[in-house]
């Protein structure tokens, strides 16, 4: 053990002596989570009402991609070419974007909060960015430009999250109880006041069923400009959370451990609980509300990968591309010609997980 | 620390606090519940900034050095040991080298030396790979004390360490932070048992009510007139034939009618 004290050495063997839990190393997950990314994004790419040949998605997106004159797409009709580039690569881009920002955002929650339950659309974060949201539709800002949507969904995840922050958290430390009460009372008193906004402004109803419809959270026809909505947005939330990932390993020891350690507390935690705010409302603004992947992905990350964050925030952005990819090709592939909601499919597999958890954690919150 | 103080919602913690750790020395900080012992540590980690007076390390005020600077110089080992993560032993004593090395690197092999020199000393090598939420309260605090070896910080503060330990393990932690001390480290450490004081601290700041009642060797501090009144009990000194002073407390009568909170002397 100690002759080889790698922490890649340390994780080979590390079981506990029940061998209750045993922890494969980075170096296994994230071939086979990356390898199975591809596989999900070409399938979502080829897989849809209508079938296009594997190769035939390579053929395009190479033609798209690689340099002009490399690749000639000569042979494919340009029907096909339309499905692939214009309707479904956007569509799984999108959704991987969405993926990687929800479950960064739940692993940075619950690292800020010591709270394994802490989740975007659990604690009202993912609701306030939705109200900002219908705020921006309503107002007609959205018309003015696309941009306005991630900026007021923003504002909509900051309040929500710093309220929910200031409700719970005592010390340092979100107790499960008090911060999933505190949220679940925030989520739904936001809710109530979109629901409140749109029933004010229907003098059309297409207009407010559209509303209704992105809130339950969806894919539909996406498009690149959402690509561009919301990729800088993660990816500036992702760099930030990258910057801050041995921080909140020691915040995970306690503040004043994390303070001992050389960490400054306060504005640790502020930037990332804006970095959530912000890869929550980035997700948001493209998908509407797509609940519990952030919690989901880094639990089952932690099984494998161990709590240190610098691996799990990795992790997360490939586990969490792949598995809202794979939901996306459930929703729309399940039920054809029509299509469940994206935010359906999430909440059927989180929501028995989360329930799962909580029983787990019944002696910690005292009732259940 | 000089004339230091601190408020916390306009109520007053500690007030005039001066006194100081030196290296080659334990000193024990003692006092009843709530008089102030932990918040003593805590200006003194620079975890918290007094709002009056100062505190200081090796002459400069501690609230202008960088945090992380302070991190090489001066570790905190908290009461709280709680850690709900799946952290191996390892990693967390790994991270008392964090001080030392930046954002993104990883521990050299001079830091994988210092982890490996705290886990032995500390007592927890053995433990190293388990994960520290499957431990019991005695041994995380044991893992604590050698997350803060690992820093290889000059001046050591330990909030009760022994709160959580059985007799044997107390005792050899009481030892270790005395061989701490003969190393050239400057220790304080929050006690409650006057018996170990008198066996293994050098100097002792008394606290009651958020004051400094008395600061300075053993001899100095541990007498019947200071700490009789400040626990409200009397106190009987039996000195055995090995020679190690023994201090048994007794209650007084009217306090066991009355005020029944402060069971003084005993844990």
């Amino acid at each position: 053990m100690t002759a080889n004290p790698s922490p890649e050495g340390e994780r080979l063997g590390a079981d506990t002596p029940g061998g209750r839990r045993w922890r494969s190393p980075a170096f296994v997950v994230f071939p086979v989570v990356s390898a199975l990314l591809v596989v999900v994004a070409v399938a979502g790419v080829a897989i849809g009402s209508t079938a296009v040949a594997w190769e035939v998605v390579a053929r395009v997106i190479a033609a798209k991609v690689l340099p002009a004159g490399w690749i000639d797409p000569g042979s494919v009709s340009d029907a096909d070419q339309a499905i692939v580039w214009l309707i479904r690569t956007p569509r799984v881009i999108v959704a991987g974007l969405v993926g990687a920002a929800l479950a960064v955002a739940g692993t940075q929650l619950q690292g800020v909060f010591r709270n394994p339950l802490a989740e975007s659309s659990i604690i009202g974060v993912s609701q306030g960015a939705a109200l900002g949201a219908v705020v921006a539709f309503i107002t007609g800002l959205t018309a003015s430009s696309a941009l306005w949507l991630p900026l007021t969904a923003f504002i909509g995840a900051f309040l929500a999250l710093f309220t929910v922050y200031l409700i719970a958290s005592q010390s340092g430390r979100a107790p499960v109880a008090t911060l999933l009460l505190a949220g679940i009372a925030l989520g739904a008193m936001i809710t109530a006041c979109s629901s409140l906004l749109i029933s004010l402004s229907f003098v059309d109803w297409q207009i407010a069923g559209e509303i209704v419809f992105w809130l339950m959270g969806g894919l539909d026809s996406r498009t690149w400009t959402h690509v561009l909505i919301c990729a800088p947005f993660v990816v500036l939330g992702l760099l930030v959370a990258f910057w801050y990932s041995r921080d909140l390993d020691l915040l995970l020891l306690g503040e004043e451990t994390a303070s001992a350690l050389g960490v400054d507390v306060e504005p640790v935690r502020r930037a990332v609980l804006v970095a959530a705010a912000l890869l929550t409302a980035s997700a948001v603004s493209v998908s509407g509300v797509v609940g519990f992947v952030g919690l989901v992905v880094p639990h089952a990350l932690r099984l494998v990968l161990g709590p240190s964050h610098r691996m799990l925030l990795a992790g997360s952005v490939v586990t969490g591309a792949t598995f809202v990819i794979a939901c996306d090709l459930l929703a729309r592939t399940a039920n054809p010609p029509g299509e469940i909601r994206l935010g359906i499919v999430t909440a059927a597999f989180g929501a028995p997980f989360f329930l799962y958890l909580l029983r787990q954690r019944r002696k910690e919150i005292g009732y259940f | 620390m000089c004339n230091a103080g601190i408020e916390i919602g306009g109520r007053s913690l500690v007030r005039d606090v001066s006194l100081s750790v030196e290296s080659q020395s334990v000193t024990a900080v003692v006092g009843p519940n709530g008089s102030g012992k932990s918040t003593v540590l805590r200006l003194l980690a620079g975890l918290w900034r007094p709002t009056d007076g100062r505190a200081e390390l090796d002459g400069d005020t501690l609230a202008r050095v960088p945090r992380q600077e302070i991190a090489r110089q001066i570790t905190f080992v908290p009461q709280d040991t709680r850690i709900d993560f799946a952290f191996t032993v390892r990693d967390v004593v790994s991270m008392g080298r964090y001080p030392h090395v930046g954002r993104f690197d990883l521990l050299g092999s001079a830091d994988v030396e210092a982890v490996d020199a705290a886990l032995a000393r500390a007592d927890v090598a053995h433990l190293e790979r388990r994960l520290v939420n499957e431990l019991s309260g005695g041994e995380r605090q044991r893992v604590l004390i050698a997350r803060s070896l690992a820093t290889e910080a000059k001046v050591i503060l330990l909030d009760e360490p022994t709160a959580s330990l059985d007799i044997d393990h107390s005792l050899e932690t009481l030892q270790l932070l005395q061989e701490l001390a003969d190393d050239g480290k400057a220790v304080a450490v929050a006690l409650h048992d006057l018996n170990a004081v008198l066996r293994w601290a050098d100097r002792v700041a008394l606290m009651n009510a958020g004051r400094l009642q008395a600061f300075g060797t053993v001899a100095d501090v541990v007498r019947d007139d200071l700490i009789e009144p400040v626990f409200g009990v009397r106190v009987e000194r039996l000195r055995p034939a090995n020679g190690i002073e023994t201090l048994v407390f007794h209650r007084l009568a009217a306090r066991s009618e009355g005020v029944r909170a402060r069971g003084a002397g005993s844990r």
